[in-house]
């Protein structure tokens, strides 16, 4: 039989859509744990170790985000962020000091001139449970008070109920809200359940235009595991593959020593290469770390270890 | 607002350190002789041959090349030792064989870098992978010497008498554990000949022995060439033969035995197919594939040296598999960040170069990862072949290097198809998000392990052996059991 055509009809060829949408794709948990494990087994010695920790030191958020978080507490953060370690100037400063809103501004007037970004949470951290209006307000208002970086909360509750729209229409605004600041999306993995929704809510944020992804608030348990980053990295790499669009990571909570932290850089390394060894494009959500890591540099360059009273207590 | 734009000069280009096992834990003799009857001799041949470090060529050790002569005794000697063996009580046996899992578990270390010396392979997956399974196949057996009537009630199993064990160079110290953990567990001794290549950890093993104080003669251990097995094997003595090794050898010995009546299981060998259908998890069915055929440099019979792609996926899962092979490190096998070591042998080297040209002759397109091979030793870099047709001897015969044959699919049907149409059939991997796939694929392909979403995992309950030219018989398990069992019921 015939069929019918009509004349008028014209056949487009096919064009790609461009940026093309990354396939969302499964994830194997066995497999991917035991792919972290394996990376976590590296073995880094002497000169390898000591470009880690200067790069880790370089990486790191310095963090406080308590209830009782004071202006002198911030103070005093800002002051370590700079120079993390005062006996020994050739210790890089951290990328940036991670306060909640209030805060943003002291910690702005503290490292004025100082190569420290101030980030703040924003979005009714850390359940952002609060209307979408408030959660922008919160973020443009956090931006006013001299935050470059933004780290938002996803909204769990919609996540998990299926409404992956809403969450993604909640970043774009949140985006709009806080340019020109860099906005990190953070994705609570400890409350999303499974390797495929946190690879689901990680394509979903880097679409709606998140700069960096983030595991966690540190306010729940599971915080950034190894797998977990893993799985984030392998979509930062199959969005950057087929969109060309980088997009960096944070893993936040629960990283508090060094040998942990060279870890994460091993996955990060034999995943996305050496082009994301770099603060742009990776920091550690952390605080206890930063002293870990100065006690390492130390033993390195004297060869002992010394007492964790030469460090301070910030 | 300070500059937050990403940098153009990329990030810190890190390398890692050296970081090499410490080999001081090893001490080689000058010269093993063999291990008869619970005592170390001489050759009665006379002779000798000396096995090396297929990483850097540097001699290791003498060996005993073990003549007719060593042959008659050491099967003299485990008749004796079966005698007392197998007279022991059954829960006396499983007593020498926890002794010996915990001995293996205490000397791990050394175990596994004699093993990563003598045979090229990375310290991680001996220390990881070899040395853990051996000591949970003993472990595992040990459990099994008297419940045995509970493993097969009303058949009243007894053991064979002695058997004649013929081991590859691939996992010397794990096959000598698969073959010779059931065999005594069943109250059988062993003759046990370790490949040539390879044959130190088998003779730190008869120090194993030792130590455990296991009765004289139900371990002897003999080394010696191919001529050393085939001797073994037309023993009149002998009461079982387990063998594992090529197809080649395989139908040999098969041939020897025809008519004699002697039980024997063969463990052949495979090329493995590992089906990639287009739901997978992709990222971990790319760990799969590289675990598949690249653990072991491929020298590995269950190996997936045969990638079936859903052509949907072809494209992507090349540009990934490629990415990830420009990671794996290649390099000394005492380094515990190495991922692929040294070819085990010189001998081997040639067949995988061989067998590569042939892929590249036929017009398959070769690709291998920028990698530097160390000057001294054995070497082979990743490798993977796109553009196979079926007909190609890459694609057909066993490689057992690090090479991956590239082919596509289109249908479930069509993967099950080409799956089977080879002479082998030992393994298969089938990955798939989809759980009713996995179980249809499972009933249909001709192998006797099938993985659903991993790949070459192991384990001493799980019963492992071919169909077709990758052999018969089982190991591991109580199928693994019945191989080492005779039965009046």
């Amino acid at each position: 039989m015939e069929q019918a055509t009509s004349p008028t009809r014209q056949v487009e060829p096919f064009e790609p859509f461009e940026p093309r949408l990354t396939r969302i794709g499964a994830v194997d948990a066995v497999a991917l744990e035991a792919r972290a494990a394996d990376l976590a087994k590296r073995s880094i010695k002497r000169g390898s170790k000591l470009e880690a920790l200067d790069l880790i030191v370089r990486m790191i958020d310095l963090t406080t985000l308590e209830g009782a978080d004071t202006p002198g507490k911030v103070a005093a953060l800002c002051a370590k962020a700079v120079r993390p370690d005062p006996v020994d100037t050739s210790v890089p400063s951290v990328a940036a000091v991670c306060v909640y809103p209030t805060l943003a501004g002291e910690a702005r007037r503290r490292l004025d001139g100082a190569p420290v970004h101030v980030a703040s949470v924003a979005t009714a951290f850390p359940s952002g449970q609060s209307p979408i209006a408030l959660k922008a307000a919160e973020a443009r208002a956090a931006v006013e008070l001299g935050a470059d970086e933004v780290d938002m909360v996803i909204d769990r509750g919609a996540f998990l109920s299926g409404r992956h729209a809403e969450v993604f229409d909640q970043i774009v605004k949140v985006r709009e809200a806080c340019a020109p600041a860099h906005l990190k999306v953070i994705l609570e993995t400890g409350e999303l359940g499974t390797y495929d929704a946190v690879r689901r809510a990680s394509l979903l944020a880097m679409a709606a235009g998140a700069d960096f992804i983030k595991t966690s608030t540190g306010k729940i348990s599971p915080a950034a595991t190894l797998p977990v980053t893993l799985c984030m990295l392998e979509a930062i790499r199959d969005v950057h593959v087929e969109t060309g669009r980088v997009v960096g990571m944070k893993p936040a909570g629960g990283i508090r020593h060094s040998k942990q932290a060279i870890q994460y850089l091993c996955v990060l390394h034999e995943t996305l290469g050496r082009d994301w060894l770099t603060p742009q494009r990776f920091r550690f959500g952390a605080s206890s770390l930063l002293n870990d890591v100065l006690m390492q540099i130390r033993s390195h360059k004297t060869g002992v270890y010394e007492t964790p009273d030469r460090f301070t207590v910030d | 607002m300070t500059d937050i734009e990403p940098r153009t000069d990329g990030g810190l280009e890190w390398t890692y350190a050296p970081a090499p096992e410490s080999r001081a834990i090893v001490s080689f003799e000058e010269r093993y002789g063999l291990y008869v009857g619970g005592e170390t001799v001489e050759p009665r041949s006379g002779e000798w041959f000396t096995s090396a470090s297929p990483a850097t060529e540097e001699p290791l050790a003498e060996v005993a090349q073990a003549g007719p002569e060593d042959v008659d005794l050491a099967v003299g000697a485990a008749r004796a030792g079966y005698e007392t063996w197998s007279g022991l009580r059954p829960s006396e046996r499983a007593k020498y064989l926890f002794r010996i899992a915990r001995i293996l578990q205490e000397r791990a270390r050394e175990l596994a870098v004699a093993e990563s010396l003598d045979g090229g392979k990375p310290i991680k997956e001996s220390r990881d992978v070899d040395l853990p399974l051996a000591a949970a196949h003993f472990f595992y057996h040990a459990g099994w010497a008297d419940k045995l009537e509970y493993a097969f009630p009303n058949r009243r199993p007894r053991p064979l008498g002695v058997a004649a064990q013929i081991i590859p160079w691939n996992f010397p110290l794990l096959m000598l554990a698969w073959k010779v953990a059931p065999a005594l567990a069943c109250g059988n001794s062993v003759v046990l000949k370790p490949a040539e290549t390879t044959p130190l950890t088998a003779l730190l093993f008869a120090d194993v022995c030792r130590q455990a104080e296991l009765p004289p003669g139900a371990v002897n251990i003999i080394t010696g060439d191919g001529s050393t097995g085939a001797e073994l094997v037309r023993h009149t003595g002998i009461d079982k033969v387990a063998f594992t090794g090529s197809t080649e050898v395989g139908k040999a010995i098969q041939r020897e035995l025809a008519g004699r009546g002697v039980p024997h299981t063969l463990e052949l060998g495979g090329k493995a197919a590992n089906i990639v259908f287009e739901d997978c998890a992709l990222d971990q069915a790319i760990e799969g594939i590289v675990n598949g055929i690249y653990f072991n440099q491929g020298h590995v019979c269950c190996a997936g040296s045969r990638l079936l792609v859903q052509e949907s996926i072809l494209e992507p899962l090349l540009g990934k598999l490629r990415g990830r092979l420009s990671t794996l490190r290649l390099g000394d096998p005492l380094d515990k960040n190495t991922d692929i070591g040294a070819i085990n042998s010189r001998a081997q080297l040639d067949r995988i170069t061989e067998l590569v040209e042939s892929g590249q002759a036929e017009g398959a397109e070769l690709y291998q990862p920028a990698c530097e091979l160390p000057e001294r030793g054995y070497w082979f870099p990743p490798t993977v072949f796109t553009n196979v047709a079926q007909s190609f001897r890459i694609a057909q015969e066993e490689i057992f290097g690090p090479v991956l044959s590239v082919m596509t699919f289109r249908t479930p049907a069509e993967a099950v198809d080409k799956a089977n149409n080879t002479a082998y059939g030992l393994s298969a991997g089938v990955w798939t998000e989809k759980g009713s796939r996995i179980l249809w694929m499972a009933a249909r392909l001709r192998a006797g392990v099938v993985w659903a979403n991993t790949f070459n995992r192991f384990d001493p309950a799980s019963p492992f052996g071919g169909y077709k030219e990758s052999g018969f018989g089982r190991e591991g398990g109580r199928h693994g059991l019945e191989a080492y069992l005779g039965f009046e019921g």
